[in-house]
């Protein structure tokens, strides 16, 4: 990528976005973002990789159930889960971070494992926590909750307080 | 065997048999990716009546906390390896979202135990990049003083715990017993050994006590001659090389895809170190060595490790001696409680702390990604605000969990012996990893 490529501060207050690889970006706080829906994911993320974003320092989700109506470039559907991979440029030592919009309905998205294998435990954090499946991991289960866990801790709607321990062969709650 | 997987309860998560095990799967657990090779073309020969799957951990001495590994072994030869994790785990990510800004920086301490100060650091950088505000001059240079000094804390923590593992028992001794010095300029800064919640947003908590320059310049005097003293225990010591070169090999180009960060990519003569490649606070103003390996082995990052020490040592003397005066906190009522002082006369200071204390301040909507190097690696903090007084999402881009994933690429091929060198070298500290 060029540096004609990333915007500036001044770009980013026009209403048309500027587009990398096809993709609109933003600036948060001065921090390169690129939006993206499910189907361009794996196709941008690639891209980025091929430019020299050949690190994947950090991988996670978000759940935006109770704030919809976050600010979004143009030509961006929010959807309810986002997740967040953080790119890292070594040469130019410089970041750029993908959001990835994940409907509700089919939280799904294509793993990143082949691209990056260090992603494997990450998404398989997210998938424990938020429970969004990645396509083609080799081996998504559960990393920090226990297997018989029921529902995704990370999630909005997953309540915190009190809520019955659940461990094999353990006496339930009274 | 088969009845070890169905009474417990991460069945799934742990290691299969070969017959039972995806070809996928086995080409990740055989390091097919690393090395660019079907899977097809790994050697999946032998058995499954010839190797044996045992378990190590989550309670054996060596794994640091609650590691638990799943071993296949042949002999005494690992083949595969599979970290098996979680038990410390406590939801710090999702209680982070019911604490308000101001809180969060007590609860993310709690992460890595070992360097609690760098975990402080973090957030509260992320925090202060969405509020946009710049810190004072003063307040910056602190947080390099204590972050440097806790690096050599940590260090010194793995050095101990490296030496016991390896059978050095006086090592141990000795190391916990040089830590405890640094912790104790800690408790004198603080008032805590660990956990400090000493950095938060907006600065620090406290200005350096009177007479803080002689008690770091006295902790600087004080470890040279001790680290030279390691130096001749271990370092040139036969055992010790022994047990430590050659042993746990990784290269860059694995390290790299693995997303391994600190001194196990440094360990492969890769120089990134966040502190100089992408400074934050004031690095780029002091000068220091990235210290690097050559062959990827567990001799070079303890060689690491030790030698960090040093540059620490470097870095705080010239942290020393260019500490500016001025405000340990930003003057931003927003953000800064009124001093003590000001709430005994006036109402209007008592009503403001009362609020920033119970309310906390509100932080403009925005997201960021903010990281910084801590002895073990990248640590970074990805923040979400939507508007109000608690983060709408905080998650901490752990080193240690993600350097775990190294290990079964380290260990493969290696002895039983070696593997508790092994996971000495990744030094993961369990409450990171789980969060």
């Amino acid at each position: 990528m060029t540096d004609q490529d990333v915007p500036t501060a001044e770009e980013t207050q026009v209403d048309e976005p500027a587009l990398i690889h096809g993709a609109p970006s933003s600036l948060s706080r001065g921090q390169l973002v690129v939006h993206v829906d499910r189907d361009g994911y794996l196709e941008l993320v690639t891209a980025l990789r091929d430019d020299g974003y050949a690190f994947c320092s950090d991988l996670t989700a978000i759940d935006y159930l109770l704030a919809t109506d976050r600010p979004l470039p143009t030509g961006v559907t929010p959807e309810r889960f986002e997740v967040v991979v953080s790119l890292l440029h070594m040469e130019e030592a410089k970041r750029v971070r993908v959001r990835a919009q994940v409907p509700e309905r089919e939280p799904t998205l294509p793993t990143l494992f082949e691209l990056f294998p260090g992603t494997e435990a990450m998404e398989r954090e997210v998938y424990d926590l938020f429970g969004i499946v990645f396509d083609g991991h080799p081996d998504l289960t559960r990393i920090l909750m226990p297997d018989e866990w029921e529902g995704h801790p990370l999630r909005k709607d997953y309540p915190i307080g009190r809520i019955p321990v659940q461990f094999k062969d353990a006496p339930g709650p009274r | 065997m088969t009845d070890l997987t169905k009474e417990t309860t991460e069945g799934a998560q742990e290691i299969k048999p070969r017959a039972e095990t995806s070809d996928v799967e086995r080409a990740l657990e055989e390091g097919a990716v690393l090395r660019g090779i079907s899977h097809e073309d790994v050697d999946v020969e032998i058995s499954d009546d010839e190797t044996m799957i045992i378990n190590m951990g989550p309670q054996h001495p060596s794994t640091h906390g609650v590691l638990r590994l799943m071993l296949e072994l042949d002999g005494e030869t690992v083949l595969r390896c599979k970290p098996v994790i979680g038990y410390l785990h406590t939801g710090m990510e999702k209680q982070a979202e019911d604490l308000t800004f101001l809180q969060g920086s007590t609860n993310v301490t709690r992460m890595d135990y070992a360097s609690p100060l760098n975990n402080e650091l973090v957030f509260s950088m992320a925090v202060e990049a969405l509020l946009e505000i710049e810190i004072p001059e003063r307040a910056q240079w602190i947080r390099m003083l204590m972050s440097e000094l806790q690096r050599m804390a940590s260090h010194l923590l793995f050095l101990a715990t490296n030496g016991m593992d390896l059978g050095a028992i006086s090592m141990m001794i000795y190391g916990f017993r040089d830590r405890e010095n640094v912790l104790a300029f800690f408790e004198k800064v603080t008032g805590l050994r660990m956990n400090h919640n000493y950095i938060r947003p907006g600065g620090v908590a406290a200005d350096l006590p009177d007479g803080w320059r002689d008690d770091v310049l006295k902790l600087c005097d004080y470890l040279p001659p001790r680290l030279d003293e390691y130096d001749e225990l271990l370092t040139g010591q036969p055992i010790w090389r022994e047990r430590t070169q050659g042993i746990g090999v990784i290269t860059t180009e694995q390290a790299l895809a693995l997303s391994a960060t600190g001194p196990i990519l440094r360990s492969t003569g890769y120089p990134w170190d966040l502190r100089r490649t992408m400074p934050y606070l004031h690095y780029d103003e002091l000068e220091f060595d990235v210290v690097v390996g050559s062959y990827g082995d567990t001799f070079d990052r303890y060689a690491i490790r030790l030698n960090e020490v040093r540059e620490s040592i470097r870095i705080v003397h010239q942290i020393v001696d260019k500490m500016p005066a001025g405000d340990y906190r930003v003057q931003d009522k927003k953000v800064t409680p009124p001093p003590r002082a000001r709430i005994d006369e006036s109402m209007e200071a008592l009503i403001h702390h009362f609020k920033i204390f119970t309310e906390g301040f509100k932080v403009p909507e925005g997201e960021v990604y903010v990281a910084i190097e801590s002895p073990r690696g990248e640590l970074g903090c990805y923040l979400a605000s939507d508007g109000s007084a608690r983060p709408y999402r905080m998650h901490i881009r752990a080193p240690s969990f993600v350097n775990l994933q190294t290990l079964p690429h380290l260990m493969r091929g290696g002895l039983v012996a070696d593997a508790v060198a092994i996971i000495s070298s990744v030094d993961p500290i369990m409450g990171e990893v789980d969060r």
